[in-house]
């Protein structure tokens, strides 16, 4: 079946190569034929893929171990949810996941515009179709998902036990859902330059397609960070590691497009500053797909070696010349119309957000690519860590979230600065009233964090404040209850209320972030059973160990061959708040060297955390057991002199007496406790930003067209009434 | 002042700002980041009192825990120099003898301290699988 | 137990099973994607459509973001953040704008596609063309 993939991937190859030929002879000598032969070569390279993909999963789901991907990351014993995602697991199958990906986004995309924006569509095919190619030959020719060993092994290596988690298996798909949407604006960018036709219809279809990828990226980094606390063993969120930053970058670049879109919709202001945005966000992605697998940075990511830096660097450079030369050339066609009437209106709060974003990117951007820019500077590869990044980026979120607070205040074109005056009188003042009543209430010492409780809350009295009048308006215009006033008025003002909650939700977030990292209580003590600890104002008491073994039964279903953990009771102020269970799981290794026993547990071993979640804190614990006690030891050594490697199942014993032994005679096992205060609200905040983007971009209903008719049928009375009034 | 008059103020304010926050950002990165070093590198160029990182593989039979210290020995990822750890703080899973790793520590009187949980392992190139694996810096 | 020379013809055949279905399955997959891309070269020749639904199209989106833009006036001056000067320049400024919009449409119907009501828009709002090319 390895040659159908191989196949598959030729004739996807071709496809890409007729496709952009086809789009590109059909939009310049203007044969719509042709380009509707290149819209479908889209289609086709879809349905090539989704051939290849299906290809791989089965060989994964039949543990097929002649393809060498499946041999690498898959085993008989890995669980069938965790075989189905290890597709994704290795650099060659991540590659075809991309490409297919990309051609799904691709075809649905060009579907949905098919008919519309002719010209620029058909550039945007080739566009799409090249990064296509580009995958596909660096499959072909470099990592091929469907290369074969026979005679196949008989057993393969296993999926990584980092990677069997729920969460883990959602986030590559849902991050390259983002990085290869990212890539469709990028292509209608572009097709919008080449074509020299950036007008109104482009910018709503590319306020979509930049919407979606915002979505989805946002969801995956969410996702990334959850993944990381809750089931890495270290208990943070994010740690400023290069893959981080490079999948929030374009996140960024993205969000600043979407605002700055508005304007230029308004006021045809800005464009240039767009096209540069949505061309840096593509470049960025694509920046940001390079790094993890490129190995070019000291980073956790280590998608094997440096082999595929240099088709990637090509292909950035190309971007960024591209980009670079379209703009330049078009510029004429990017004049701005019209010029800021005042600083004070919404187009500037929103310039200023764009200044703010972009500054962030830049910070980011600097410190994640450091290493290599010391070292081509001062032949000294040096690299900066979180403190240097918190130390920009948190100033300047202060400032993004007092941002996001005014500019639902201030109205568009030219604000009245009495008006302005009177609006922000209630919101400042529950800031400045949060501020003193959490000083009274003993939170002090971490300045940067009070004043981001204080601008939240700044941001919850502008946006309450808004929607309260809005909902006076309402009843005022159409007479409804209030709750039915409040429902019709975001139903008919959807970019607004939903941007709104948006920006609820990101206060919401970085409340979450400010207090868990602020006020954070954490101990890494060694204990024995019966011994207890405090964290903050919690009592963490050691009550047992426990163990299990074979993988059957790993109480985590993640297959490990022992489990040593620990009953843990929190307590606060005496009373029992949760027990929790953290334990570490022993993997099978392959490498005979550490004998018949040892090899059972001598693979990666993964903390699994035990966490108690709450509305007001989270409490986190993780255990490191010793297994290399003496007597441990011992009980290995023996058992791999004795037991030959031809009976796995007496090794099984043994380590079934190593985990008996564990339970009688516990040695003291190292912990660490965490309790950070309104964790939970940053996964909330998200669900809220992503809630509020949803209803910001859905589709307006009939109804309101209905009303915008009558503004056209009595047009040229009411305008006649209009310009008099003026 | 006319409007172009202050269209351009604005902008000449902004950009210098702009500038000088950059020019801010960019020295402070110098002076703040630590150099990436091999252990041969760190043995002749490392002076007290400066951060400097380490990459090199764990050495075998050279890991030891006390109390809350690890103590192991990098060497270069080619052979030869061996430098002695001693480290504090989260350990990541993956850390193991042979493992390959990145610490930054500094250096204090004859013996390298590793800074609080600065240890970070790199996942093992057979598990060419990968994406993410483990311990890294905490706030 | 079968006979080791049994085995490897039957593993043969297989081999050569499965190596017919992929050539077999390859070629159909070719045959598929020649079809689907090459239907719109085989269909009747048209020519390519005349600017004036390019323009339609991008007039019609013009005219919606600039009936957004009004509408999102009104509700700014009724929650208080325009004075009634204010609003009353910004409002009349931007129904003129939309009525120039709503001119040169009017003149692309007239000039243009004789299927189009020239009574106005219908009760739902959108008009012929509108309803195929908007809905994005």
């Amino acid at each position: 079946m390895a040659p159908l993939g191989s196949a598959c991937l030729l004739l996807a190859l071709a496809v890409c190569a007729y496709g952009i030929g086809a789009s590109l002879y059909g939009v310049r000598r203007a044969r719509p034929e042709w380009s509707d032969s290149g819209r479908r070569a889209v289609y086709a390279l879809a349905g090539v893929l989704t051939v290849a993909f299906a290809v791989l999963e089965i060989a994964f789901l039949r543990s097929d171990f002649s393809f060498n991907t499946v041999a690498d990351t898959s085993s008989l014993t890995t669980p069938t949810a965790y075989r189905a995602a290890a597709v994704w697991s290795s650099q060659e199958g991540s590659l075809l996941l991309w490409a297919w990906l990309l051609s799904m986004w691709s075809s649905l995309v060009l579907f949905l515009t098919r008919g519309r924006m002719r010209d620029v569509a058909a550039y945007a095919t080739a566009i799409l179709l090249g990064f296509g190619a580009f995958f596909v030959s660096l499959m072909i020719f470099y990592a091929n998902p469907f290369a074969t060993t026979r005679p196949a092994p008989v057993e393969g290596a296993g999926l990584d036990p980092l990677l069997r988690f729920p969460t883990m298996m959602i986030h590559p798909p849902m991050l390259y859902s983002g990085y290869t949407l990212c890539t469709i604006p990028f292509a209608f960018g572009m097709g919008a330059l080449l074509a020299r036709r950036v007008d109104a219809e482009w910018i709503r279809a590319i306020r979509r397609f930049a919407f979606a990828a915002w979505f989805f990226l946002g969801v995956g980094i969410l996702l990334g960070a959850r993944w990381s606390y809750s089931e890495l063993g270290w208990g943070g969120y994010w740690g400023w590691d290069a893959v981080e930053n490079a999948s929030l970058m374009p996140w960024l670049t993205g969000t600043a497009f979407l605002h700055s879109l508005m304007i230029q919709e308004k006021r045809g202001m800005l464009k240039v500053w767009n096209a540069s945005l949505v061309l840096a966000t593509g470049t960025l992605a694509i920046m940001g797909t390079f790094l993890v697998r490129s190995g070019v940075l000291n980073s956790i990511h280590a998608f094997g070696g440096q082999t595929l830096g240099v088709p990637f660097v090509c292909l950035i450079g190309v971007m960024i010349a591209g980009s670079i030369y379209l703009v330049v050339t078009r510029r004429e066609m990017l004049r701005s119309e019209h010029r800021l009437d005042s600083l004070l209106s919404r187009e500037s709060v929103f310039l200023a957000n764009n200044v703010v974003l972009v500054a962030l990117c830049f910070v980011i951007f600097w410190g994640t690519y450091f290493p290599l820019i010391s070292e081509a500077l001062t032949g000294k590869a040096a690299s900066v860590g979180p403190p240097w990044f918190d130390r920009y980026t948190v100033p300047l979120a202060l400032l993004l979230v007092l941002l996001s607070g005014i500019g639902p205040v201030i109205a568009w074109r030219r604000a009245t600065f009495a008006n302005a005056r009177r609006n922000f009188l209630a919101p400042v003042g529950l800031a400045l009233a949060t501020v003193a009543v959490l000083l009274l209430a003993g939170v002090s010492g971490k300045p940067f964090a009070l004043a981001m409780f204080g601008c939240a809350a700044f941001v919850f009295g502008c946006v309450g404040q808004e929607f309260v009048r809005g909902v006076r308006a309402r009843r005022a215009m159409a007479g409804e209850a209030a709750p039915v006033a409040l429902v019709a008025l975001v139903r008919r003002n959807r970019r607004r209320y939903g941007g709104y909650i948006v920006h609820v939700g990101i206060a919401v977030l970085f409340v979450g972030v400010a207090a868990s990292s602020s006020f954070q209580h954490t101990v890494e003590p060694t204990l024995s059973v019966g011994q207890s600890s405090k964290v903050g104002a919690y009592t963490v008491h050691y009550v047992r160990p426990t163990a299990t073994v074979t993988p059957s039964n790993d109480a985590a279903h993640t297959g490990s061959t022992l489990s040593l953990g620990a009953v843990l009771s929190v307590s606060k102020h005496g009373r029992h708040v949760a027990t929790l269970y953290p334990s570490e799981g022993y993997y099978a290794s392959d490498e005979p060297s550490q004998g018949s026993v040892g090899s059972l547990i001598g693979g990666q071993p993964v903390s699994h955390v035990a966490m108690n979640a709450g509305v007001t804190r989270d409490v986190w614990s993780a255990i490191a057991p010793n297994i290399e006690t003496p007597q441990l030891k011992r009980i290995v050594e023996i058992g791999n002199k004795t037991i030959p490697f031809v009976r796995p199942e007496d090794a099984l014993i043994a380590v079934a007496y190593l985990a008996h032994s564990y339970l009688q005679h516990p040695p003291p096992a190292q912990f660490h406790f965490i309790v950070s205060p309104l964790v939970m609200w940053i996964w909330i905040g998200g669900l809220i930003v992503f809630g509020g983007g949803l209803i910001a971009i859905w589709p307006a209903p009939s109804a309101m067209r209905r009303r915008v008719a009558v503004l056209g049928r009595g047009r040229r009375a009411r305008a006649a009434q209009g310009l008099a009034r003026a | 002042m006319n409007p172009a008059r202050k269209r351009t103020v604005r902008l000449t304010v902004a950009l210098s700002a702009a500038v000088v926050l950059a020019g801010a950002l960019i020295y402070t990165s110098f002076s703040a980041a630590s150099p990436a070093l091999t252990p041969s590198q760190l043995v002749h160029q490392a002076q007290a009192g400066r951060s400097y990182q380490v990459t090199g593989t764990v050495v075998a039979g050279s890991v030891h825990r006390s109390g809350g210290t690890l103590d192991f020995s990098v060497e270069d990822r080619v052979g030869g120099t061996v430098v002695p750890v001693a480290y504090t703080g989260t350990v990541p899973d993956p850390f193991r003898e042979g493992r390959e790793i990145i610490v930054t520590v500094q250096k204090q009187g004859g013996a390298y301290v590793g800074e609080r949980d600065s240890l970070i392992t790199k996942c093992p190139s057979k598990y060419k699988a990968a994406p993410p694996a483990a311990g890294r810096q905490s706030y | 137990m079968l006979a080791p020379r049994r085995v490897w013809r039957a593993l043969e055949r297989d081999a050569e099973h499965v190596n017919a279905f992929v050539a077999l399955f390859t070629v159909v997959l070719l045959g598929v994607v020649i079809l689907l891309v090459s239907a719109p070269l085989r269909a009747k020749r048209r020519a390519p459509d005349p600017e004036s639904v390019a323009d339609r199209a991008e007039l019609d989106a013009a005219r919606e973001a600039k009936y957004r833009e009004i509408r999102d006036a009104e509700l700014d001056y009724r929650t208080g953040k325009l004075s009634s000067e204010d609003y009353a320049a910004i409002d009349g400024a931007l129904r003129a704008e939309a009525v120039s919009i709503l001119d040169r449409l009017e003149a692309l119907d007239n000039h243009g596609d004789t299927r189009d009501d020239p009574e106005g828009p219908p009760r739902d709002g959108k008009s012929p063309t509108s309803r195929r090319t908007s809905g994005g």
